[in-house]
């Protein structure tokens, strides 16, 4: 009788306890999936926010004027806005980066996949890291103090602010992000592809740029967008070295002001919660995030695709 | 079909015919080219660092840590600065923290396979992928005004907190899944639920992987300027938050949180772009305090990543 009474009492508690878990699991299940939910919010209030920002702008500019004009004069007298010079400058800066990252960057990941020894990849790896983690303020230091004076001595009438000393510092400062990128890229191509095409009799070189480059085709074109949207929105080089003058203009030799920098300027000035020239500051803003957004979403795919 | 394929086997050797036959001579050529830019590379960086150490140095002492920003740059200091970015930090390390592990848990753990994983994972990648600037204009419009924060220490931390969250999210994850299954299938084997699997056996051993996504972010955060432009963070402050700590009951003080602040790269982006030479130079010993703390930083994530995956690899679980 007492056994069974004991037996009983056990199964019960059992039961309870398996319900007490349950319950907890369900809620910490709960809990975390609401917590997860933070990534997805955050992407919809900056859309949300910056297109509901810039709507007023939108009253008063109309939009095709804000895509075609070729003057961008918010804090004039008498105000113009047309994005054109924003963009331009943006564009130049970039496709400068871009030059210099891919070239250098291409270059490196090769040497270190492929010709360094273990020792010296291990050595110059966390050297990558650390120039990928310094701050970008530090950077348009560099380009401002020290590159825009030593490229005045090769070219005689360059402005103190101009968009080619930016475009370069910022490549400099993207190549260790994008070599490591690469770098990852190549190292996982596995050694069959290698020791084929080296049996075959292909040199390392032609190795690299006939078997393994095309090979990680996808994840070099994902890495390259990556590079480009970091570029596009790499505020404090720009903001320092290049400039703060809105003039359409494709010539690296010339001042430029890019979207970002638009932005910081409008920031650090006082233009009151509400004023054109705030509002445009968003205007410029949800241009800069579409742009970005279309390219990390394709960057996505491309990668995903792959796995 | 293999009309495309003959095609690209006379790309192919149109291509090997460019090169020339003397293979060596190719390789040697290729890493003398790389090995020049390898040093190209470092060589210029270095070069950078150490004009800026050379102009900043001498400017580099205790009074210069412990004195306030001035008009007279031989007077002017990183005090407020430094201390500021100490505690907007303190906030972005606690918040980024529990949402990016919890985040990182889930979609390692729970999550299951469907649309709405995919856009979570989408999210995190587009977060990764915007610009800083833009989550300060998010931050401007929703912290400072919507919710009314002001440009405090608390809106600098929370919009920091948005921008490293992929940071710790991928971490966590790549240190979830480096951990075996048999360990998963032997915990549950012995009737550990889910929850428990988590905590008393899958958070232990990522502990390292996570802490080293934590560094990075604390780096990155650190040195992040542009959002907190944005957010409209003041340049000038001559003066401390309030205390956080106090000799009082409840001995914790939460005022410092909506105080104004400045941090290491705003001011050090206010001296650079005064025209004054001087200030260039004080820009320059703030740029130097900034490199040891992201070095340092940086080191140690990576001397914690090399620890661990020595004792990991002996011991394989």
């Amino acid at each position: 009788m007492r056994q069974s009474s004991n037996k009983l009492s056990i199964s019960h508690q059992l039961k309870r306890l398996i319900e007490h878990r349950k319950i907890t699991e369900r809620w910490v299940t709960t809990l975390f999936f609401g917590v997860s939910l933070t990534s997805i919010i955050t992407i919809f209030l900056i859309a949300f926010t910056l297109f509901a920002e810039s709507i007023p702008f939108f009253e008063q500019v109309s939009f095709f004027e804000f895509l075609t004009a070729p003057e961008w004069t918010p804090l004039f007298e008498n105000p113009k806005f047309g994005i054109m010079p924003l963009v331009a400058a943006t564009l130049t800066t970039t496709w400068i980066a871009i030059v210099v990252a891919t070239l250098l960057g291409v270059t490196l990941a090769c040497f270190l996949s492929e010709f360094a020894s273990p020792w010296l990849r291990e050595t110059i790896k966390p050297i990558l890291e650390i120039l990928a983690g310094i701050p970008t303020i530090v950077y348009g230091y560099f380009a401002l103090i020290y590159v825009t004076p030593f490229l005045q001595t090769f070219i005689k009438d360059l402005p103190g602010f101009n968009m080619l000393s930016a475009g370069l510092v910022m490549g400099l400062m993207i190549t260790p992000y994008l070599t490591s990128l690469i770098e990852d890229a190549l190292s996982s191509v596995g050694p069959e592809l290698r020791e084929g095409s080296l049996a075959l009799g292909a040199s390392r070189v032609e190795t690299i740029f006939l078997v393994l480059l095309p090979q990680i085709k996808s994840s070099l074109i994902a890495s390259l967008i990556l590079a480009v949207s970091r570029a596009l929105g790499e505020t404090m080089i720009v903001t320092i070295a290049a400039g703060s003058m809105a003039a359409l203009s494709w010539n690296p030799l010339t001042p430029g002001q890019t979207l970002t920098a638009f932005i910081a300027q409008i920031s650090l000035g006082d233009s009151p919660h509400g004023s054109l020239s705030y509002q445009a500051m968003y205007a410029v803003g949800f241009v800069l995030f579409v742009m970005t957004l279309i390219l990390n979403v394709i960057s996505f795919f491309i990668r995903n695709r792959k796995v | 079909m293999s009309l495309v394929f003959l095609f690209e086997i006379e790309k192919c050797e149109v291509l090997m015919g460019i090169f020339s036959a003397n293979k060596s001579l190719q390789d040697r050529i290729f890493l003398g080219v790389s090995v020049v830019v390898l040093i190209f590379v470092l060589g210029i960086i270095f070069a950078l660092f150490g004009g800026l150490i050379n102009q900043g140095l001498d400017r580099l002492n205790w009074d210069f840590m412990f004195s306030f920003p001035s008009r007279n740059p031989q007077k002017a200091g990183i005090y407020s600065a430094w201390v500021g970015s100490i505690l907007v930090i303190l906030v972005t390390a606690i918040c980024s923290v529990i949402i990016g592990v919890i985040t990182g848990l889930y979609l390692e753990e729970y999550a299951p396979k469907n649309w709405m994983t995919q856009i979570i994972e989408l999210a995190i990648a587009n977060m990764a992928g915007v610009p800083s600037i833009t989550f300060g204009l998010l931050a401007l419009s929703f912290f400072v005004i919507r919710l009314d924060f002001g440009e405090s220490i608390l809106t600098a931390g929370l919009t920091l907190t948005l921008l490293v969250l992929p940071i710790i999210i991928v971490a966590t994850r790549e240190s979830l899944r480096s951990i075996p299954l048999s360990i998963r299938e032997a915990v549950y084997s012995l009737g550990a639920s889910r929850y428990q699997v988590i905590r008393d056996h899958l958070l232990p051993y990522s502990l390292h992987g996570i802490l080293t996504g934590v560094i990075l972010a604390i780096s990155r955060a650190i040195g992040e300027t542009a959002p907190l432009i944005a957010i409209g963070a003041l340049t000038f402050i001559a003066f401390l938050p309030q205390p956080p700590l106090e000799e009082q009951f409840p001995f914790v003080n939460f005022d410092w949180l909506f105080d104004n602040f400045t941090v290491l790269p705003i001011q050090m982006y206010n001296w650079i772009s005064r025209p004054q030479e001087k200030f260039h130079v004080n820009a320059a010993a703030t740029g130097i305090v900034l490199l040891i703390i992201t070095t340092l930083l940086n080191l140690m994530a990576q001397i914690i990543r090399f620890y661990f995956r020595k004792k990991y690899s002996r011991q394989s679980f």
